[in-house]
């Protein structure tokens, strides 16, 4: 029986790709291992192997299409015995046919309940500081934040970009792709693996007034260059009474992405946010990852820049502004609502939203508040909300003890006792490593029926 | 690769041997007046003194020029007097008064100069290594032909981020000096019991840097070897390393009973290797100066320190507000 060659998953987060080139043709026999099509990811272009040794009966999917679906069949093999006749009766492969070049970025299917973000800006989002009459374009998470350091970069010479594989790799997640045709390698510098140093020299470099941007593959890894960020970088200015400080941006994926297991699935917001000297970002949309990275590697400060995996690949309208900045420290209120303060940030935000849509179904108005900087926050935004809705809950997906929600609690009993009509509910990740089994995995991250449920809880419904 | 043990000495005039003896003077009696605040409890916490070591820096900073950056470890205040820092806002910054450097927010060891390129004053064992290739990369990076010295102990040389940092600075031919001044403790353990192999100046061998070990009490053997060592950063080759073999003479900390090792031990070296004394017997032998000349400069040396001293006990406290200022700029 014929075998359907299926699109593959190439990327944890790879949803469809491009079939950019065929390397067979219908009636070529293949063998095992043979590179069959060159396939371009959300991350990179790769080549894609047989994994049955056989005859192309048909390629399915002509050379050049854009937006293949993952699983979806792309050619058909003929196995011994197979005739052409046997065309219209396949079978599928087993789906995970190896890359040629997974390189060193893990390799699993797309978390499968993944909510999906809005496409769009939605209609009732309060766009302050964008003039009225300002166009918008879709771009990704991935393609803004590229932007905003291209901008950054050709602004100003001081500005370089270091990490592991940002240059000749283009980037383990593919943020730096085309940088360093355009920057060169004095600007865009690949290290050896190698955190706790590169991220010294890179603190020593920002001393002499350099602005280096320091890529972590992830934030995970960070943990190895901990002591520079905090006891070098966020502390000498103070030190030195003012007289040196630290410009730099330490950025990269933080959080859970899909299925990496608990060394590379922590949500580092809380411990950075507790740091004085420490600037901390964690945007949601490509517009505020664009504006805001901007604004930090202009920053004199250290900024810790978190992103998200699983954002990467979401397509945002992101505002057609020449030198489009935020201020970091701002909040932002995506949908207001008079019964509930429902405050996030980062990925938070996805489940915030959805949770305000169902909630919205059944009559329950939330208020969405994106934090988008952690430190500093701009509480004033929260404290306004929570008197009028009289009502809030935080979702993060970081752990519970010491969380940021805890901390926006505690202001919110301070500063807005009186207007509290309910406890303020903490939505979080578990307080557990995080599992690998996609089942446990899913139970380990914030939900938004968990939000949906506190939020009923808060408005005692 | 070259590394071997050296001692040669560079041509030197009678008025920059004197200078040099000013120099190493004036740190000796800088930290023995700090050791004095300490015990009168106008200095706290951390306080680690340089005696015995004065003819490393010295003799780097003559090898040195200007638009050098320098940075250290915690055992400081000897670095900063000798790239130039007023003494009067070192000590303030020991008494944790307005005064200082820090305005007193720093203390002892994290002190800094923009003006004299001193880049701290770090606390955390090694840290200041990265640090000081970072600043040499800036130097590459700007092209400009400055160099950096980056000091680290014996102590620091056995944590890991030295190595990361030697693998880069050799891969990327940045132009730093690893100064290790091998004093021969790690607090309280001898070398002996803490590394491996006894010549540090090795080190670098697996990753293609140059290395020599240097009579670290002599200053004319420090100048000789700084100045080969920042030729050779200077000219592009990349970084280099300088082992100096010297002793400090106190304890680690104000804090330390000293057990690790014997009276009798530190008596030998101050005897027969102070790296003051050997100066002194040069200018006399030489003619360059007569007993007379180096008492009138022993008191001048004791005037400023005095004077520093009276500074930073008369200068205020930081204002209260002062709290809240420099986190951000």
């Amino acid at each position: 029986m014929a075998i359907q060659i299926l699109m593959p998953a190439l990327s944890p987060t790879m949803e469809e790709g491009t079939l950019s080139k065929w390397l067979v043709a219908e009636g070529d026999e293949v063998t095992s291992g043979q590179v069959l099509a060159e396939i371009e990811t959300d991350k990179a272009t790769m080549e894609f192997e047989a994994v049955d040794d056989g005859k192309i009966g048909k390629l399915l999917v002509a050379e050049g299409t854009e937006g293949v679906k993952v699983n979806e069949p792309i050619a058909v093999l003929l196995e011994d015995g197979d005739s052409a006749d046997d065309l219209g009766e396949t079978k599928p492969t087993a789906k995970a046919e190896k890359p040629a070049k997974s390189g060193d970025t893990p390799t699993q299917a797309e978390k499968s309940e993944t909510p999906k973000a809005p496409a769009t800006v939605s209609a009732d989002v309060v766009m302050e500081d964008i003039p009225e009459g300002t166009t918008f374009t879709s771009r990704t998470v991935r393609e803004s934040l590229r932007d905003a350091m291209a901008e950054e970069m050709r602004r100003s010479g001081d500005v370089f970009l270091m990490g592991e594989e940002v240059a000749e790799y283009q980037g383990a997640y593919k943020i730096s792709q085309g940088l360093l045709e355009e920057f060169g390698p004095k600007r865009v510098i690949d290290t050896p693996i190698t955190e706790h140093g590169f991220t010294g020299i890179a603190v020593g470099a920002a001393f002499a007034g350099l602005n280096p941007i320091v890529e972590f593959m992830t934030f995970n890894f960070a943990l190895q260059a901990m002591d520079h960020i905090i006891n070098s970088a966020a502390k000498t200015l103070y030190m030195s009474g003012g007289q040196m400080g630290c410009p730099i941006v330490f950025r990269g994926a933080n959080g859970a992405a899909a299925r990496v297991g608990a060394q590379h699935s922590h949500d580092f917001a809380a411990w950075y946010s507790q740091v004085p000297g420490l600037k901390v970002v964690m945007p949601y949309s490509a517009a505020d990852a664009k504006g805001l990275l901007k604004s930090a590697i202009r920053d004199p400060n250290p900024v810790v820049f978190l992103e998200n995996e699983i954002l990467y690949g979401r397509s945002f309208d992101v505002p057609d502004i020449e030198d489009f900045t935020v201020p970091i420290g701002k909040a932002k209120i995506w949908r207001s609502g008079d019964d509930v303060t429902i405050v996030s940030f980062g990925i938070g935000m996805q489940y915030a939203l959805e949770a305000a849509d169902r909630l919205a179904e059944e009559g329950i108005s939330a208020e969405v508040i994106d934090l988008r900087s952690l430190r500093p926050m701009d509480t004033e935004t929260i404290i306004k909300s929570v008197k009028k809705t009289n009502r809030c809950v935080t979702v993060e997906e970081g752990f519970p003890v010491c969380s940021v929600g805890n901390h926006i609690s505690s202001v919110l009993m301070q500063q807005a006792f009186d207007y509290l009509d309910a406890p303020v509910i903490n939505c979080t990740g578990k307080d557990v490593p995080m599992p690998y089994a996609a089942n446990l995995e899913r139970l380990a991250l914030v939900t938004t029926d968990e939000v949906v449920d506190a939020v009923k809880a808060v408005t005692y419904r | 690769m070259a590394a071997a043990r050296k001692t040669k000495k560079s041509n030197i005039s009678g008025e920059e041997l004197k200078e040099h003896y000013r120099s190493m003077l004036l740190i000796r009696r800088f930290e023995e007046k700090a050791g004095q605040l300490y015990g009168m409890g106008l200095i706290g916490g951390f306080c680690h003194l340089y005696i015995g070591q004065e003819a490393v820096v010295v003799g780097l900073e003559a090898s040195a020029k200007e638009g050098d950056q320098r940075v250290t470890s915690y055992r400081d205040h000897g670095h900063m007097l000798a790239c130039g820092m007023d003494p009067k806002g070192v000590m303030a910054e020991l008494t944790g008064r307005e005064g200082g450097y820090s305005r007193g927010k720093g203390g002892s060891m994290h002190m800094f100069s923009a003006e004299k390129n001193f880049f701290g004053g770090h606390g955390i064992v090694a840290a200041q290594v990265p640090i000081g290739a970072g600043l040499g990369f800036a130097n590459m990076y700007r092209g400009n032909d400055n160099v950096s010295f980056a000091y680290f102990g014996d102590g620091a040389a056995n944590q890991g981020q030295v190595y990361e940092t030697f693998n880069m600075a050799s891969l990327w031919k940045i132009p730093v000096i690893f100064v290790i001044e091998n004093n021969q403790y790690a607090m309280g353990t001898s070398m002996k019991r803490s590394s491996s192999t006894p010549d540090f100046y090795h080190r670098g061998a697996a990753f293609n840097i140059p290395g020599q070990a240097v009579d670290g009490m002599d200053v004319l053997a420090v100048k000789a070897a700084g100045e080969e060592a920042v030729k050779h950063c200077r000219s592009g080759k990349g970084p280099y390393i300088l082992e100096m073999l010297t002793y400090r003479y106190r304890g680690h900390s104000m804090s330390d009973p000293a057990k690790y090792r014997t009276r009798e031990e530190v008596q030998k070296i101050r005897q027969e290797k102070d790296p003051i004394d050997h100066v002194r017997d040069l200018l006399i032998e030489g003619k360059y100066a007569t007993a007379d000349d180096l008492k009138a400069l022993d008191k001048e040396v004791k005037n400023i320190v005095s004077e520093a001293a009276e500074f930073a006990a008369d200068s205020p406290e930081p204002a209260i507000e002062e709290l809240y200022t420099d986190i951000y700029a």
